[in-house]
């Protein structure tokens, strides 16, 4: 079972990631998928829902759930988790995936794995879930075998989200909840505000990302200059956003986006793990650094050992002079 | 205005500071190496509590951890920063719990040591397993509101706080009816640092768990029982809360009771099987060019 998030009628892609997951683990299982998405006017939402792989798509409806609130969202998650009886549910590793979660784990006693980077069905079916822990030093294998359901939290952008099919058919089953006015009356949102977001480093297919090598304000520049050339968007490191270089909204890395683009350039960035867990899975990576040892050449396809100052600019002239 | 609030914290090593001898030869961390800290979101945390009490000084803050002897530490580094009380929650009938069990357990702490809490504060987050699960899940235990990622508390009403929180690309004002639990963001504040008077006052406080040490030290104390009638009259100690002083299901502390359990565990060795390595010139930079342009990754 896949928790859809969804925000004035629009889902996350982390949901439709994790119903194309969802799919492939169910079909080693002979089970099928379900979904359950909540909200205020979102009966539309359920032929999309369908078409990522749902069999069964739980729909509940209420004015007490047009805003996310922890306790509202519990008591009609748990109430559907119930009529279901899922073997596993899995949430996005978001802010309300976080929140929701959590709270419907403890009340089912039962595991929850947070942030896992690969899911897979293993011995005695159990649901391997793998997660980077200890700093992204190790990779830890979690199971919760005595407990049901198993659930687990993903992180958006890392698993792949397959192709819809349109005209896919799933079952729909409108849920009358209930909530107590009681759990309802509990937080009032009283504003609600949201910035369109300009910022895509998901979606990029080129990202230019800087470090603490850079040294300072102008050299981020450069790395600036390089991805506008290219088309790319602009990444960064956290020390290199601690530093005021850029944005926060940049960061890649364990606490800041995943990204896969095609192609990523590292420039004077070590390769602390932090960092490499959020670009790893990027299809072609050069990474750009004066310490031949550092960590990153570990996992570079193309490896260059320089100053940054000469080698962007090198690149630059060298993309216009063959783009002609 | 008054409230009763409790703080939960935790002692984590400092992933943040790894270098390269954590990692043994065979994979396994060598915790040792690494240097225990106060979470430092859970710092985040007690902050805001701390504020509350500034403006509503009639408020009582008890800092609660589970851990090991040692976690003792942060207890001290609450006391001299300014709350009232402290627990620490040491029994080897804890010992690796999950986030499931660790909730359970602090939950039934809340319960029998402080019944009338109305607010309860954690970190968002420890930096030693990043899950942000416990905060959630004693909310659950103890039955109570829940709100996360808070930023700042607006405004003080008896039954209700108005928090400014964080939500995806944005932020929300929302009115929490008593009782709550908060978890915070290290955004929300700037932890002040403790404070001398109480420092010195506190430095020698101590838990049962670490008397034998103090009696290797401080010979005017002829044994436990003595040294440990003077730390209560100083009010200098630190209580330790065991498994069987809280009402709990013993099947569901520590590792025994915690639903997840650890199938595997594999160091990470990231290595490319074929790194190219260009020259720093122009003739590196037209060689990468012309190789990603062929492979239609640039355009």
């Amino acid at each position: 079972m896949v928790f859809i998030e969804q925000e004035e009628g629009r889902i996350k892609d982390v949901s439709f990631e994790l119903l194309t997951k969802a799919g492939e683990l169910a079909s080693e299982l002979k089970e099928r998928v379900s979904a359950f998405v909540m909200g205020e006017g979102i009966s539309s939402l359920t032929e999309e829902i369908a078409s990522y792989g749902a069999d069964v798509v739980y729909i509940a409806e209420d004015p007490e759930l047009k805003h996310y609130r922890t306790l509202p969202y519990f008591h009609a998650a748990k109430q559907v988790i119930r009529e279901e009886n899922p073997q596993i549910v899995l949430f996005g590793a978001t802010l309300i995936g976080r929140d929701l979660a959590p709270h419907v784990a403890s009340y089912f006693y039962t595991g929850l794995t947070a942030d896992c980077t690969e899911l897979q069905i293993g011995e005695e079916k159990m649901l391997y879930q793998i997660r980077p822990a200890f700093g992204g030093n190790i990779r830890a294998t979690i199971v919760t075998p005595d407990y049901a359901p198993q659930m687990a939290t993903v992180r958006e952008g890392v698993m792949k989200m397959g192709a819809p099919k349109k005209g896919r058919k799933a079952e729909v089953k409108k849920v009358k909840i209930k909530i107590p006015a009681e759990a309802a009356a509990l937080t009032q949102v009283l504003h609600h505000e949201r910035k369109e977001k300009t910022i895509n480093l998901k979606g990029a297919e080129i990202i230019v990302a800087g470090g603490m090598g850079l040294g300072s304000a102008e050299g981020f520049a450069m790395v600036k200059e390089l991805a506008k050339v290219l088309g790319a968007e602009v990444g960064a490191t956290r020390a290199a956003i601690d530093a005021g270089w850029t944005e926060a909204d940049r960061q890649i890395g364990q606490t800041g986006t995943t990204v896969r683009p095609k192609l990523y350039f590292a420039v004077g960035i070590s390769g602390a793990i932090q960092h490499r867990a959020g670009m790893e899975e990027s299809f072609k990576i050069v990474a750009v650094n004066t310490d031949p040892e550092a960590p990153i050449f570990d996992i570079a396809d193309y490896k260059i050992v320089g100053d940054y100052k000469t080698v962007l600019p090198e690149l630059i002239a060298a993309y216009k002079k063959l783009q002609k | 205005m008054e409230y009763r609030i409790v703080v939960l914290v935790k002692q984590v090593p400092d992933t943040h500071n790894i270098s390269g001898d954590v990692m043994k030869e065979d994979g396994t961390i060598n915790r040792s190496v690494l240097p225990a800290i106060f979470n430092p979101e859970d710092l985040n945390a007690l902050e805001m509590a701390l504020e509350i009490k500034d403006r509503a000084p009639k408020t009582k803050i008890t800092a609660m951890t589970m851990g090991p002897p040692s976690a003792a530490e942060i207890l001290r580094q609450c006391l001299y920063r300014g709350v009232d009380d402290v627990y620490l929650l040491s029994d080897i009938k804890f010992a690796g719990s999950d986030t499931w069990a660790t909730a359970y357990t602090l939950g039934a702490a809340i319960k029998k040591l402080v019944p009338d809490v109305n607010l309860i504060f954690a970190g968002r987050q420890a930096i030693d397993g990043d899950t942000a699960q416990v905060g959630p899940q004693v909310a659950e235990k103890s039955g109570v509101n829940q709100v996360t990622y808070v930023e700042e508390v607006l405004k003080l009403e008896p039954d209700a706080l108005i928090v400014k929180r964080l939500i995806e690309g944005g932020i929300e004002e929302a009115k929490v009816a008593l009782p709550a639990l908060l978890t915070v963001m290290d955004t929300a504040n700037r932890p002040r640092p403790p404070e001398v008077r109480r420092m010195m006052k506190y430095k020698n406080a101590v838990s049962r768990l670490d008397f034998d040490k103090v009696l290797k030290t401080h010979l005017e104390y002829k044994d436990e029982k003595a040294l440990e009638s003077a730390m209560k009259k100083k009010k200098l100690l630190i209580p330790v809360v065991c498994a069987d002083e809280l009402e709990v299901d013993l099947r569901k502390l520590g590792l025994f009771g915690s639903p997840t359990k650890v199938k595997k565990i594999e160091n990470v060795v990231l290595k490319k099987e074929e790194t190219i390595e260009l020259t720093p010139d122009s003739q590196g930079a037209e060689k990468l060019i012309s190789d990603l342009r062929r492979a239609k990754i640039l355009g």
